[in-house]
């Protein structure tokens, strides 16, 4: 009777040891496009920046150990859901990060929540992530659609820029960017004058410019992504259409499409992001450690949420002291967040992360001081009106 | 000229004991692919699973009807969409909705059949692209497809509205059925007196005609019984990773069942699995080295073509001297 | 002025011409495929990508060594032109005694093995590529804006169209060529080295590809995908023209351009498959295709 006391209390001195030390084994998964399109905005990138937010978080020190595997999901549903099922059925993942496209992070969305995981987006711009897709398992750091086409499209109406004229991919993507910044262009008291559909993939844009300078708008908006965006920016430059009064706006740019651009090409570019790497000394300092790793490149805002949101989720894990999904989850939606590269914000009931957003002009090369020199700040979007309204997004998380 | 297939030289007569064989290989290969879930990932082998389907499907067009389609991916992936839409818009059970996706794919065989038999040769691949492409900005496009997103989501159901299907091992053992059937079927195709006309128009064509038979109309049923298999393994490919999305519409999907055929073997029975297994296999395992798999695929589509034009299974046929 | 069916003249016109210089740039590679096939009666499937090798190159001579548009316009066909040379020799003469499908099969693998190459090496955002400065700005025309440089491609892909067409159709070395099409045996026999003909020839197809290339680096985005989709297009192009002739291969380039900058006016969603659809409809009147022999 005595010894078996004996032997529970050792036990539950050794269980409180255990506990004191917090023995924490995470295994997070950056889950993005390592070839595709969005190789250089996501890509190995992502995956230094979460290297650095364990770092930084010193998560060995505090108990927790911390593994991080990679994979190419090639910007394909199917091959980033095969990949997140593997990874949570067989090789232990507890969180996936970034997934860029919103087609394959929809995917892992549902994923992760059938496996009960949790999934922080960084890089996929679709605004149904938290809306009508919302998950309890989803925190959507970086931006979003809804977000962009706020940003550019009503900063731009109040600059006097009433009259707009769209260049939209033809696939649901670049629809609702065209319907999300038609609606804020009215909104704002200006008007659409007109729209084209283009092909998508498209590699000949000079028919629809033509046909967006006819229209005698005010502004061009550019309703696609990646490579047509890129083809169609190129191709103004050369129809002298900026030169000749009309704005470009790019809905959805990243700053390696600037750099791929050449300022030449892109000076004059409006456009909406949640992170330029020359902010501030913080942003500076983090910035310059990242492109020391990443081959002198500069980080994308994408990269930047892939950091704060490893940060953000190593802290929840440390709060609770464990891994379990639900009451990390629940850390992170309670706990307000703060890292060097947002600042103060929060992750709401529906998994969107708020933070400032702000409105960016690309400079001339004249401008510019030297190499990744490339946005001046036209505007700060305040987070509370950056992100679509909790109420408007159709989330069954919201009741 | 033709396609190097092992089969040519065996087709006349089939060594004594073949069937045997091909029966005892069938025998092993199930039972492997019983225990295999308890071993192996089972979505891992679904995968395996449909794309051996859909390689042998090719298979039965390319190795034993000597006409390579570039556009398969058409089929696979019209199939992919209308079931997932019909088992998540519609609600319908998952036999419905893979039997309603298999039918669209094999519509859709017969419309595209019957212009591409016109030409012959690279033309047919060529013509097959080029349709194959027109699909996929339909895919594109159209309102239902959801576009880039694809459909997501998809419930698996329960099969004749009893079996739950959302276990992976439930799921596996209806594909393994599915799959079995298809490669059944097809070997069935095969041995057919259907399959000889079809192997002799292969191998000459106008000696066909001049006997009588009416080419084009053998062209165009293989063209749409393989239609049809291909489909069905994008219906089941569906339910599997409850999604269907533009990857499975692209060219670069046409180019990979080709080359699983291709790698495993063209004509052989068996070459169209073993290509898949292997393909799906290096896939899945090279998956962190991005686009150096793509590398290492134009590598074995070169290595196939120079080196070993039999495939895996065609130059085990040859060593062992059996038909595969 | 006169409206039809509520497009202006102005925008019509403008869509013409565009439509033009979408068609130069099909009837090089349509010409280069149709060289190719004329004599190795092979499909080049890696056509594309040598396409996009081309624009590659130019940007990589600019980048690395200062060498300009202008130098690379003349250098780039041939460096690009040589590796396909390099190709024909160590590959796809391995392949002239089997089926066709073989090399198309083949063409096809070393498609992906270039794409996937220079996907590694500079990623897939593109790279930029400046228009040389001697072609900057453009004319109005009164009806349209025409930058100088999309003139320029007209032209010189005319020139280059011309040139090709001239030199297989009309002078002794290309008759030997068409004569080698016909019978390289008997060729082989009157003391030509058929083998030599069919490598260069090769190389000669190659060259137009990257040609178009280095045409397209300036106002296309210069990246490894670039060829890829474009390819498909040029194949259908050829399909409608027929592998007949050399002027087929370059009036179908040229037309359907013209048609697809036309249906961008009054159907945009439908450009991308207008070719695809007439393609179908020359496919159910004449299978061999507008310029075509009877079947191949």
């Amino acid at each position: 009777m005595k010894l078996r006391t004996l032997a529970l209390a050792s036990l539950a001195a050794l269980l409180m040891a255990g506990s004191a030390m917090a023995q924490t084994s995470v295994k997070i998964g950056v889950l993005n496009d390592r070839s595709g399109i969005y190789a250089d905005l996501s890509g190995e990138g992502s995956v230094i920046a979460a290297r650095m937010a364990v770092e930084d978080f010193d998560a060995a020190a505090k108990g927790i150990n911390v593994e991080i595997v990679s994979a190419d999901h090639q910007n394909k549903p199917d091959i980033a859901s095969n990949i997140a099922r593997q990874w949570y059925d067989q090789d232990g993942v507890d969180a996936i990060f970034d997934v860029p496209t919103s087609s394959a992070a929809l995917a892992v969305a549902e994923i992760s929540r059938d496996k009960n995981k949790i999934f922080m987006d960084s890089g996929a711009g679709s605004a149904d992530l938290t809306g009508k897709s919302c998950s309890p398992n989803t925190v959507h750091w970086t931006y979003d659609t809804w977000a962009l086409a706020h940003g550019t499209g009503s900063a731009l109406v109040k600059e006097g820029f009433k009259k707009w004229f769209f260049l939209t991919a033809d696939y649901a993507f670049g629809q609702a960017l065209e319907k999300d910044t038609s609606a804020v262009v009215v909104e704002n008291g200006g008007e659409v004058v007109g729209a084209v559909r283009h092909p998508f993939p498209g590699t000949d844009f000079s028919s629809y410019l033509l046909q967006a300078q006819a229209s005698g708008a005010d502004v061009i908006g550019l309703a696609n992504a990646g490579g047509d965006t890129v083809n169609a920016i190129k191709q103004a430059a050369e129809f002298g259409i900026t030169q000749a009064g009309q704005k470009l706006a790019a809905l959805l740019i990243f700053i390696t499409d600037v750099h791929a651009l050449g300022l030449e090409t892109a000076q004059g570019l409006v456009l909406t992001e949640s992170f330029y790497w020359d902010m501030n000394d913080q942003t500076r300092a983090w910035s310059k450690r990242f492109a020391e790793q990443n081959g002198g490149n500069m980080p994308t805002m994408v990269h930047a949420g892939v950091y704060a949101s490893v940060l953000h989720y190593l802290k929840a894990v440390e709060a609770t002291g464990g891994k379990d999904t639900t009451a990390v989850m629940a850390k992170m939606k309670e706990m307000p967040t703060d890292d060097p590269l947002f600042g103060k914000g929060e992750i709401r009931a529906d998994g969107r992360h708020i933070h400032d957003m702000y409105l960016f002009q690309v400079k001339s090369p004249e401008e510019s001081k030297g190499p990744w020199d490339y946005y001046k700040l036209l505007a700060t979007i305040p987070a509370k009106d950056a992100f679509r309204p909790l109420a408007d997004g159709g989330c069954d998380l919201v009741k | 000229m033709s396609l190097e297939t092992p089969a040519q030289s065996q087709a006349e007569a089939l060594p004594v004991g073949t069937p045997r064989l091909h029966l005892i290989i069938f025998a092993v290969l199930l039972v492997l692919l019983l225990i295999a879930p308890f071993v192996l990932y089972p979505v891992f082998l679904m995968k395996v699973l449909c794309f051996a389907l859909f390689a042998s499907a090719l298979n039965l067009l390319l190795g034993f009807g000597g006409l390579l389609s570039f556009g398969h991916a058409a089929f696979f992936g019209s199939a992919s969409y209308i079931t997932a839409y019909a088992a998540k818009d519609w609600g319908l059970s998952p036999e419905l909705a893979i039997l309603l996706g298999t039918a669209a794919a094999a519509v859709l065989g017969l419309g595209i059949g019957a212009l591409a038999i016109r030409r012959q040769g690279i033309y047919f691949a060529m013509v097959t692209l080029a349709f194959a492409q027109m699909v996929f900005f339909f895919a594109v496009k159209a309102p239902f497809t959801g576009g880039e997103d694809g459909i997501q989501a998809v419930p698996r159901g329960h099969l004749f509205g009893f079996i739950d299907l959302s276990s992976d091992l439930t799921l596996y053992f209806v594909v393994l059925v599915i799959a079995f059937g298809g490669l059944l079927g097809i070997y069935r195709i095969i041995h057919s007196p259907f399959g000889q006309v079809l192997k002799a128009i292969r191998d000459n064509e106008p000696r066909l005609i001049s006997l009588g038979y009416k080419v084009q109309r053998y062209k165009l049923a293989v063209f749409v019984m393989s239609a049809t298999l291909a489909g069905l393994a994008g219906a089941t490919k569906a339910l599997v990773f409850q999604l269907a999305s533009l990857t499975d519409v692209y060219w670069t999907m046409s180019g990979e069942v080709v080359l699983m055929t291709l790698l495993g073997g063209m004509g052989t029975v068996f070459g169209p699995l073993v290509g898949a297994a292997a393909l799906v296999t290096m896939e899945n395992y090279f998956a962190g080295l991005g686009a150096w798999v793509t590398v290492l695929q134009g590598v074995i589509f070169v290595a196939s073509v120079l080196l070993f034009r039999e495939g895996i299974v065609g130059v085990i046929a040859r060593l062992t001297k059996k038909s595969l | 002025m006169f409206e039809l069916l509520g497009i202006s003249p102005q925008v019509l016109f403008g869509q013409l011409l565009l439509g033009l210089i979408n068609g130069s740039f099909y009837a090089l590679l349509s010409l280069g495929l149709a060289v190719i096939f004329g004599l190795l009666n092979i499909i080049n499937f890696s056509h594309g990508a040598q396409y996009m090798m081309g624009a590659f190159v130019a940007w990589m001579l600019l980048t690395y060594t200062g060498i300009n548009y202008w130098w690379a316009l003349a250098l780039v066909p041939i460096i690009v032109g040589a590796f396909g040379v390099g190709i024909e020799r160590l590959m796809i003469s391995k392949l002239y005694h089997l089926d066709h499908l073989y090399g198309l099969l083949l063409t096809f693998g070393l498609a992906l093995i270039i794409q996937g190459v220079f996907r590694n090496e500079y990623g897939v955002s593109g790279l930029p590529y400046s228009i040389p400065a001697e072609l900057s700005g453009g004319q109005n025309l009164g009806f349209m804006f025409l930058p100088n440089y999309r003139a320029w491609v007209i032209f010189a892909s005319a020139i280059v169209c011309f040139c090709t067409w001239f030199a297989i159709e009309r002078t002794r070395l290309g008759a030997y060529l068409r004569a080698a099409t016909e019978n390289p045996t008997l060729v082989g026999a009157f003391g030509i080295n058929v083998p030599r003909m069919i490598t260069l020839t090769y190389g000669f197809g190659v060259a137009l590809a990257a040609f178009a290339g280095v045409l397209a680096a300036p106002i296309y985005s210069v990246n490894p995908n670039m060829g890829a989709d474009l390819i498909i297009v040029v194949f259908a192009v050829v399909v409608i023209g027929g592998m007949g002739s050399i002027l087929g291969a370059i009036l179908t380039g040229f037309g359907l351009g013209i048609v697809e900058g036309l249906t961008r006016v009054f159907y945009p969603e439908a450009s991308a498959v207008v070719i695809f659809v007439i393609m179908a409809i020359v496919l159910l009147f004449k299978p061999a295709g507008l310029f075509g022999r009877a079947a191949s």
